[in-house]
């Protein structure tokens, strides 16, 4: 495995800096919304940017103790986002009547605070390959949990995704995303000499052992399943794209790739032959202007609204708080990126591309960078997962592929999703410690760090 | 593995450009074509609660936005909506946008084209963004007398224009509404009187019947049949036309009898002088037959019949000779060459036809919009006076007009007089069921100078309130719009 060479610098103070930059967009996206929206500021605009200063400071007082050489452009980026997310729920808030802003903030002091439990308590991400086979039955638990009578919240918007957690609903199936990511990690990590090794060569590709396929299939079925039983589409991409992308990195073998687009072309064929929900999404999507299918029940309406946003926003976007993006179903949540995309423009749906963009770029570094095989698979399958999921939400928004039901990572309203991404952030930045961290370093507050990892 | 991690990075950034593409499609390349989707209704919403410009008459705004205090920042205002309900229209968000409010949507709400630099300027000035301001060539005390004169439960109709430059100095019908009521904030309120507008026989939400209505157009078309006649060569001013009580047709049990109420029946032949003073229906019927259906189709069209691109700027009713019958047999063409049947027309064409003979033969193109105002009150177009095509040589139009003049002076339209002004004019009595008649009058004065055309129709009255309701009527515009 190569090393790159990199340069030994905490670069806490960098991110402080940055911070401060990325607190500035999500605070002045607020107090642009109070302005443009005629109101005063309002408590929520005070509570807002002291809960989102207050967790910033405490990932990045986290890091300066536990990961003292972690990517300090990963969290300022993040930072940035939540703090746009914020401010447009707080602002469709203000014109709709609804209550998700004080939700979402909630959400994200529970996530931070989950994040910074991780980097605190994680004391090196190698730990969790010893929960390689309990993270595969945690994460068919989750999958199978909103099928689950008595916990399950039924069918929300065309999908059995969620479950009941006393007042809130929660996701399970985003943490599943994690568990799979750590599972499939470890599980490559500790067979990828077999599976490289063994097999029969036909021409150029070398083919797998039937029992090395094994995790494929399950992979295949995890997919498959829930498309087929709790009609996910998004989630099932994900989930397999995931899984591809481990695996062709475990493996180097081009073989695993058309091994698993046939597999994919197989199962989505079917899907589209046997279950009705997936032809009329294609159907929706090729038809989506035609006035028939702009009005139909479960038709292109939502789409067809996000696009007309968009296109009101043009150029350089209506301004924050003078479009009218609540004209657009779910415009909070699945469709924020309109929301987004008509009050700040092509311009600034640019700018957001580019921050998760640069996002997906420090984890496949920290990938690159790690010296252990399980931490580079975990942190270029948890980065692809981010890409994937912005690809095929904000391409469903824009109609570059059929329109289903992720969330925008950190901008979307949904704890879950928040969640989620918040503990993918912290294992990416636990991964990129370890990356950038200088190999003989044996004083300071990380010795005993060192002394424990040899031991694992 | 790293390789493998290089290549996937790979993968993840054409992911993200692929993003960067479908944004770029979604908001720059296909933006405009969105933006005007028929589905999307994103600027009606927009123009619906923003400043739109005033509409105005005579220098006082008719309809105007007036700013709220709640989201919906402007509420449209008209300030005499009956009297301009058919001109106005109204812009609603769940019933449709109709009358000028539609057709000058673009102008009043400052989104056109060419307003790009006035919305630029109020960007950088901090003006709030408003529109523009649409002056009619409406005078509003015509309107008004126009108005005053239908009689409430008569769906009447009154154009007066002006036969040089096309410009409508007043059209008013009846029964008209409220577009307040239209234009509420409140979608009850808006759901409410729209029902009972649609249930209501009569209103046309395209605008005023005068020229979203077509009725037959009875003897007033006998002026088609003139201008055919003399064109054709086969007749002069001298000729000498049979004018028996009845026309037969061989085969069939029909006959066309002569009009009962002028002096028709006192002889059998007839000048067109005496035909047309005394509106003789079988000399006109008789020309049609001997010049045939393709040469009266060509006069009418020359007058603007079976025309559809007229805007005024809204979309005027197609006026039709024949019907939607190809080829009429000679009763039916007889009949409806006496404005019977097969021929339909709106009010404002036959204004138009008689602002053409007017007018030396030259139709004007009838327009209601004198200038277009930018905020700044800078004009940004306005009326200009435009030939719409040569309807007849100036020498049969001083023919047709000598003759109409005579009506006036002498024969049947005698109500229509103004002491001291050569007045032209020609009735109408379509026959309807129910022993009903479409009554009309359609003129012009002063004869030698035409300033003005006066058209009215006054559909399903009996023969004595259509004669009071028009000729009269006619008389009392004239004197009115030749004092100013």
């Amino acid at each position: 495995m190569s090393q790159l060479a990199t340069v030994a610098k905490p670069r806490r103070n960098s991110e402080l800096l940055l911070l401060v930059l990325a607190l500035g967009v999500g605070v002045m996206a607020n107090a642009l919304v109070n302005l443009n929206l005629g109101r005063t500021f309002d408590n929520d605009f005070y509570i807002q940017t002291a809960v989102l200063t207050v967790l910033s400071l405490a990932m990045h007082v986290s890091l300066r103790f536990r990961a003292q050489y972690a990517d300090p452009v990963i969290l300022p980026v993040v930072v940035a986002l939540n703090g746009i997310g914020l401010a447009v729920i707080h602002r469709l808030d203000i014109v709709t009547g609804d209550n998700a802003g004080p939700r979402q903030w909630l959400w994200t002091t529970l996530a931070v605070a989950v994040a910074v439990t991780v980097i605190w308590m994680l004391k090196d991400h190698r730990i969790l390959r010893r929960y390689t086979y309990i993270s595969l039955v945690l994460s068919v638990a989750l999958l199978l949990m909103p099928l689950v009578p008595g916990i399950t919240a039924g069918d929300v918007n065309g999908a059995t995704v969620w479950i009941k957690l006393g007042p809130f609903t929660f996701q399970p199936g985003e943490i599943a995303k994690i568990t799979l990511a750590i599972f499939f990690a470890g599980y490559l990590s500790s067979n990828r000499d077999l599976i490289l090794l063994a097999g029969k060569k036909i021409g150029p590709l070398q083919l797998p052992r039937a029992k090395d396929l094994a995790p494929m299939i399950v992979a295949w079925m995890a997919s498959v399943g829930v498309l087929v039983f709790q009609h996910d589409l998004g989630t099932s991409i994900l989930f397999f794209g995931l899984f591809m992308v481990m695996i062709y990195v475990a493996t180097s073998r081009v073989s695993w790739i058309l091994i698993g687009l046939v597999l994919m072309a197989v199962g989505g064929t079917a899907a589209y032959k046997i279950f009705p929900h997936v032809a009329r999404r294609i159907d929706v999507w090729i038809h989506a202007l035609e006035p028939a299918y702009i009005d139909a029940p479960y038709g292109s309406g939502q789409v067809v609204q996000g696009l007309f946003g968009m296109a009101n926003g043009g150029l350089t976007g209506t301004g924050l708080g003078q479009g009218s993006p609540q004209g657009v179903p779910l415009a909070n949540s699945d469709m924020i990126v309109a929301s987004i995309g008509e009050e700040l423009g092509l311009v600034g749906l640019f700018a957001i591309v580019c921050l998760y963009a640069l996002l997906v770029a420090r984890g496949f570094r920290a990938s690159l960078g790690t010296r252990d095989a399980f931490g580079k698979l975990l942190a270029v399958g948890l980065s692809f997962a981010v890409a994937l999921q912005c690809f095929v939400i904000i391409g469903g928004v824009t109609r570059l592929i059929p329109l289903t039901g992720l969330t925008t990572p950190f901008l979307a309203a949904g704890g879950s999703s928040l969640l989620s991404n918040w503990i993918i952030v912290a294992l990416i930045l636990k991964i990129s410690d370890a990356a950038r961290r200088p190999i003989n370093v044996s004083d300071g507050p990380n010795s005993e760090r060192q002394r424990e990892v040899s031991a694992v | 593995m790293n390789q493998a991690i290089r290549n996937s990075w790979i993968v993840a950034i054409t992911l993200f450009a692929l993003l960067f593409g479908s944004i770029s499609y979604v908001q720059f390349f296909a933006a405009d074509a969105l933006n005007k989707n028929p589905n999307n209704n994103r600027q009606l919403i927009a123009n619906f609660c923003s400043n739109r410009g005033p509409i105005l008459v005579s220098g006082h705004p008719i309809a105007e936005s007036v700013a709220t205090d709640n989201d919906c920042k402007y509420q449209r205002k008209y300030n005499d909506p009956y009297l301009y309900a058919g001109l106005t229209g109204f812009y609603s968000l769940g019933n449709g946008q109709y009358g000028l409010e539609e057709a000058m949507k673009e102008d009043l709400a400052g989104t056109s084209n060419d307003a790009l630099f006035e919305r630029i300027a109020q960007t950088f000035t901090g003006a709030k963004p408003q529109g523009r301001s649409v002056e009619l060539t409406i005078d509003d005390s015509i309107q008004k007398l126009a108005y005053s004169m239908i009689p409430d439960g008569v769906a009447g109709s009154i154009v007066v224009m002006n036969p040089k430059t096309g410009a409508i100095i007043a059209m008013a019908s009846k029964p008209s509404y409220d577009t307040n009521l239209m234009a509420s904030h409140d979608s009850s309120v808006v759901a409410k009187a729209y029902d009972e507008l649609v249930q209501t026989p009569s209103i046309n939400l395209f605008g005023s019947p005068a020229f979203t209505q077509t009725y037959a157009p009875g003897s007033v078309f006998k002026l088609v049949d003139t201008a055919a006649a003399l064109e054709s060569g086969k007749y002069n001013k001298d000729s000498v036309l049979a004018n028996p009580a009845e026309l037969a047709f061989p085969g069939i049990n029909y006959a066309l009898p002569n009009y009962r109420y002028g002096q028709c029946y006192s002889q059998t032949t007839a000048t067109f002088k005496f035909a047309l003073e005394n509106s003789c229906n079988t000399p006109f019927a008789s020309i049609a037959l001997d010049l045939g259906q393709d040469a009266i189709t060509k006069q009418a069209e020359k007058f603007g019949f079976n025309d559809s691109s007229v805007k005024i700027p809204m979309g005027v009713e197609t006026s039709r000779f024949p019907g939607s019958t190809g080829v009429l047999d000679p009763p039916s063409l007889a009949q409806s060459a006496i404005g019977q049947l097969n021929v339909t027309a709106t009010p404002l064409q036959i204004a138009m036809m008689t602002a053409a003979i007017a007018n030396d033969g030259k139709q004007m193109k009838p327009n209601l919009v004198q200038t277009v105002r930018s905020p700044d009150l800078k004009t940004v177009s306005s009326l200009t006076p435009e030939v719409l095509r040569q309807s007849t040589t100036p020498a049969i139009a001083q023919q047709i007009k000598d003759w109409m003049v005579s009506v006036v002076d002498n024969g049947i339209a005698s109500g229509a007089a103004v002491p001291g002004v050569k007045v032209a004019g020609k009735t109408g009595t379509a026959e309807v069921a129910n022993n009903l008649n479409n009554a009309w009058f359609t003129g012009f004065a002063p004869a030698d100078d035409p300033q003005v055309v006066v058209s009215i129709v006054m559909p399903n009255v009996d023969v004595a309130t259509g004669a009071l309701l028009t000729s009269p009527n006619a008389s009392k515009l004239f004197k009115a719009v030749l004092k100013k």
